[in-house]
C-alpha cells in the first residue's frame, strides 16, 4: 500500500463534495510527510477540540509531535491524530440551503412558549 | 464577482472572521501568505541567534529557560506555517522559499548576540516588539491567522519576562555586568524599533492591509506604544535608551523620539546585515542534513502500513 500524499486542510472540502474522486491533484513529492489534524482533550470530562495540524510520517510520530507541539504547559490529557484528507467537511457556498431548515423552527427553542408567572422552576 | 467581493468586505466590517474554503479576493489570499509565512520564517530564524547562546547560558536555570523558550518559538513557526497551508500553498513550497531567499523574514535576527546580554535584551525588546504586533493581530480577519496568534500570545508572554528578568539580574550585579547589560540595550534598540516597519507615510501594504483588518494598528502607532511602555520600563533597570532625543510629551501624551536609520534598516532587509548570511546557511544547512531522516521516516512508515495492510 502507498500513502497518499494529496493534502486537504482543515476547514477544507474536496473539490467534489464529499471527499470522492480525490486522486485528482497529484502530489508533488511522494517523499512529503503527510499533514494530520490533532484534536486535544484539556481535562477529563470535556470533549476533544481541534488545536491545530501538523505534519509526520505515521500516526505515532503525529501523536508524539502533538504531545511536543500543543501540551507543552498541559494543554491536554488525551490526542486524537487523524490525516486531514480523511476530513470531510460541509462546504461554505452552501451553508444558505445547508442550515435554512434550522431558520424558522423558533418552536425548538423555550422561550417560545409564554408561560403565566406563577409557574415556577420550568 | 463584484457581488462575492462586497459580500466578503461585508464579512470584514461585521467582524465576521475569513475562513479557508470562503470566498476571498485573490490579493487577499496572496498578502496572507506573504504575511503569515514571513512571521512563521521569522520564528524559525529567530531560534539561531538564541541558540548560539544555549551551551553558554550561565547557569543550568539559564539555560533550561532559553530551551524553553527556543522550543516554543519552534512550536510558533509550526502553527504559522499549518495556517500559511490553510491558504493552499505546500509546506515545502514555503520553506523552499526561505531557504533560496526569496521570502523575507525579521530583518531584527540579522543581528548577532554577542555577549550573554543580548539573550536578556531580546526577549524584553525584540519579544516585547513582536508582541505589540501580535497582540493585535489575534483580531486579524482570517481565522486561521487569528487562532495561530491568540496560542502565540499566551506563551509569548513569559519570554518577555523572562528576558526583563535576566537584565534585572545584570543591572543589580557587577560593574562588569552593568556595562554588558547597557552595552546590549545599546545595540538592540533601535533594531527593535525597525521590527514595526516603514513609517506609514512609506509603507506600501498598509492600507490595503487596515481595510481588510488583517492589520488593526499602523506601523507608526504600535512603534509609538512600544516606545511609551519601554521607556518607563528602563527606568527600573536604572539604564538608558540610546536616543538624546527621546523625551515626554505632555501635550502629545506620548514620548517623542530620534529619527530611526531607514538606510540601515533597508540595507539589512536587502541582505546586506551583519548575519544574513549566516543565517540562510544555517537554515539551508539544517535543511539538507535532516533530508535523510525525513525520507527515512516515510520508507518506514510506508513499510509498516504495507505490513498491516497485508496481514
Amino acid at each position: 500500500m502507498s500513502f497518499q500524499t494529496r493534502k486537504f486542510f482543515y476547514g477544507d472540502i474536496p473539490e467534489v463534495a464529499g471527499g470522492q474522486n480525490v486522486s485528482s491533484q497529484p502530489s508533488i513529492n511522494e517523499n512529503n510527510w503527510p499533514l494530520w489534524e490533532v484534536f486535544i482533550r484539556s481535562k477529563q470530562g470535556l470533549d476533544h477540540k481541534h488545536a491545530g495540524s501538523l505534519h509526520a510520517a505515521d500516526a505515532q510520530m503525529a501523536i508524539e509531535n502533538a504531545r511536543d507541539v500543543y501540551t507543552r504547559r498541559m494543554e491536554g490529557v488525551s490526542i486524537w491524530v487523524v490525516e486531514s484528507r480523511y476530513i470531510h467537511a460541509s462546504n461554505p457556498e452552501e451553508s444558505e440551503s445547508l442550515y435554512e431548515p434550522a431558520n424558522d423552527k423558533v418552536y425548538r427553542h423555550p422561550t417560545f412558549y409564554v408561560l403565566p408567572e406563577a409557574v415556577k422552576n420550568m | 464577482m463584484q457581488d462575492l467581493e462586497k459580500l466578503f468586505q461585508d464579512k470584514i466590517d461585521t467582524e465576521i472572521k475569513i475562513e479557508p474554503k470562503d470566498w476571498m479576493p485573490e490579493a487577499y489570499r496572496k498578502t496572507l501568505i506573504r504575511q503569515i509565512s514571513q512571521h512563521a520564517h521569522s520564528e524559525i530564524v529567530g531560534m539561531l541567534p538564541e541558540g548560539n547562546w544555549i551551551t553558554r547560558a550561565p547557569s543550568l536555570k539559564r539555560k533550561a529557560v532559553l530551551l524553553a523558550k527556543i522550543q516554543d518559538e519552534a512550536g510558533h513557526g509550526l502553527y504559522l506555517y499549518a495556517a500559511t497551508e490553510t491558504l493552499g500553498v505546500t509546506r515545502e513550497s514555503t520553506i523552499d522559499d526561505l531557504n533560496s531567499g526569496k521570502a523575507k523574514y525579521s530583518s531584527i535576527f540579522n543581528y548577532p548576540t554577542i555577549s550573554w546580554a543580548d539573550i536578556g535584551a531580546i526577549g524584553w525588546l525584540v519579544d516585547g516588539a513582536a508582541i505589540m504586533n501580535q497582540v493585535m493581530l489575534c483580531r486579524t480577519s482570517y481565522g486561521p491567522y487569528a487562532r495561530a496568534m491568540v496560542r502565540i500570545c499566551k506563551e509569548e508572554s513569559f519570554h518577555q519576562r523572562q528576558g526583563f528578568e535576566a537584565l534585572l539580574v545584570l543591572s543589580r550585579g557587577s560593574k562588569e555586568q552593568k556595562v554588558m547589560c547597557q552595552d546590549a540595550i545599546n545595540r538592540w534598540w533601535w533594531p527593535s524599533l525597525m521590527m514595526f516597519g516603514p513609517k506609514d507615510s512609506e509603507s506600501t501594504h498598509s492600507d490595503q492591509s487596515m481595510k481588510w483588518k488583517i492589520k488593526r494598528m499602523s506601523n507608526d502607532e504600535l512603534r509609538q506604544r512600544f516606545i511609551d511602555m519601554i521607556a518607563e520600563q528602563v527606568k527600573v533597570l536604572n539604564m538608558t535608551l540610546p536616543d538624546p532625543e527621546l523625551k515626554w510629551n505632555d501635550i502629545r501624551g506620548h514620548y517623542d523620539f530620534g529619527e530611526i536609520n531607514w538606510d540601515e534598516f533597508w540595507q539589512v532587509v536587502k541582505g546586506n546585515g551583519p548575519c544574513n548570511r549566516e543565517r540562510l546557511e544555517a537554515r539551508n544547512k539544517a535543511h539538507e542534513e535532516g533530508r535523510w531522516v525525513r525520507e527515512a521516516a516515510m520508507a518506514y512508515a510506508q513499510k509498516k502500513a504495507g505490513k498491516k495492510a497485508a496481514a
